[in-house]
């Protein structure tokens, strides 16, 4: 990474950390669907990052939420799990011909029928295990279960749609 | 001894994955417990004063409605004035003042809420330099809210009754039935009513109010209205549906209480315990 993308990604940090804080934390659809728009920032760091790296990213920016959220650890859990899959998963979808140097894993880089096979199972796992700790046991499993589902939609199409929108193919971000 | 190392080495994020999701269930259960630092939670000063300002922005959407909860308690305020200004009903408020002498009350806003999580916190804008401890109870006009779980200066987290490990201690008016209050996870508006045997007769719309037995809530602090009675075949308790009295969807105003005669009386209630 050079100081350009550290700079970048910072930027990106506080503004996913924000969105999520003050905006999306009060929407709920139907009483299942929650919108968890941060593990945007998690999925899109790039290619190379350093494994290790990466769960410490995880942990900082669950913990970042668990305070605002008062849900100590839960959303460190989900994050931590979600960062320690992430490069495992990347490695298994590997398009022919591998990854260039200058790919990101967003969709304008990398097309949208690779972004959704790479985000989709990622959300739907954090989700699993974000809704199930919470719970704290089975006894509610359909009703868990139902907001996994929805919160992995609603947290998809949200993504999809700031995609669309602010990610231009000109930056290379 | 180098094999080890390299073994190590090899599996770095690995080893490292484990012990942060063991480091993350240990702060889950050390959350879980009934009073906790105050640094790691929404009333920690950052997040708080952060949670302040956005809800000093989403104040002025909700401006109409909290007039008129206002307006309604004014108008309750001022029919008690009255009643106390006539000299012949004095008699009647003996209990008043005795209430009065033994709980402190102080008021908060609410500047954090959740309701559709299946354990749901409050955060207001009072803290420990207003006289705010772990442990208060906190209500509303319409009834119960919560109790205290962690304060900083100026800032305090409540422990919602939407909160699927508490309990509250209640009692049907009328009947002087008792009875525990469980929140079941699901709907902000219902909640449970436990233990109460099958051979007691209730009804549906049965008030059920605070016990007062744990010094948290003083007794009579409506909770909600029985809407629901079933019994499952031989079972020893009724399944009992109430519907909570207060509106968590728009709390604004909540009042603390702080029972002067607490600490004595968890003091000698130890005592009796030890015996």
């Amino acid at each position: 990474m050079n100081s350009r993308t550290v700079v970048a990604q910072v930027f990106y940090f506080i503004i996913y950390i924000t969105l999520q804080v003050l905006i999306l934390r009060n929407i709920v659809l139907f009483d299942v669907a929650f919108c968890y728009i941060y593990v945007a920032f998690l999925l899109m760091l790039p290619f190379e990052t350093n494994k290790i790296l990466l769960l410490f990213y995880g942990l900082l920016t669950g913990l970042i939420l668990d305070i605002f959220y008062d849900s100590l650890g839960i959303h460190s859990a989900a994050s931590v799990l979600l960062m320690y899959l992430r490069p495992i998963w990347i490695n298994l979808i590997t398009p022919r011909g591998g990854y260039e140097l200058e790919m990101r894993p967003t969709l304008k880089s990398m097309g949208i029928e690779w972004f959704s096979t790479y985000i989709l199972p990622l959300i739907l796992i954090h989700h699993f295990a974000l809704f199930f700790i919470e719970a704290g046991d089975f006894s509610l499993f359909w009703f868990t279960s139902l907001k996994v589902i929805f919160s992995t939609l609603f947290t998809f199409i949200t993504i999809l749609i700031i995609q669309y929108l602010f990610y231009s193919p000109g930056r290379s971000l | 001894m180098q094999r080890l190392f390299l073994f190590l080495y090899q599996y770095r994020a690995f080893i490292l994955f484990v012990f942060l999701e063991a480091l993350c269930a240990w702060l889950i259960i050390q959350n879980n417990q009934y009073q906790s630092a105050a640094f790691f939670n929404s009333s920690n000063r950052y997040a708080a004063s952060v949670l302040k300002a956005s809800n000093d922005i989403s104040d002025y959407f909700s401006l109409k409605q909290v007039n008129n909860q206002l307006a309604e308690e004014n108008a309750i305020l001022r029919q008690k004035i009255t009643n106390l200004e006539v000299p012949r009903n004095a008699g009647l408020n003996y209990l008043d003042s005795g209430f009065l002498e033994q709980y402190d009350i102080v008021d908060a806003k609410v500047i954090n809420n959740s309701i559709n999580r299946t354990n749901n916190y409050i955060t207001v804008d009072r803290g420990s330099l207003d006289g705010i401890k772990p442990g208060m109870g906190v209500v509303t006009r319409a009834g119960v809210v919560g109790k205290v779980k962690s304060v900083s200066n100026h800032f305090a987290t409540i422990i919602s009754v939407l909160h699927t490990d508490g309990y509250i201690s209640s009692v049907i008016k009328g009947s002087g039935t008792f009875g525990s209050i469980k929140w079941e996870g699901r709907d902000s508006k219902s909640a449970s009513l436990l233990f109460v045997p099958r051979h007691l007769k209730i009804d549906k719309g049965d008030t059920v109010v605070s016990s007062g037995f744990n010094s948290i809530y003083p007794y009579g602090i409506m909770i909600g209205t029985i809407n629901e009675i079933g019994i499952k075949g031989n079972a020893a308790f009724y399944d009992i549906g109430i519907e909570l009295s207060t509106d968590f969807n728009n709390l604004s105003y909540v009042y603390i209480i702080d029972n002067k005669l607490q600490q004595e009386r968890d003091s000698l209630e130890l005592k009796i315990g030890k015996q």
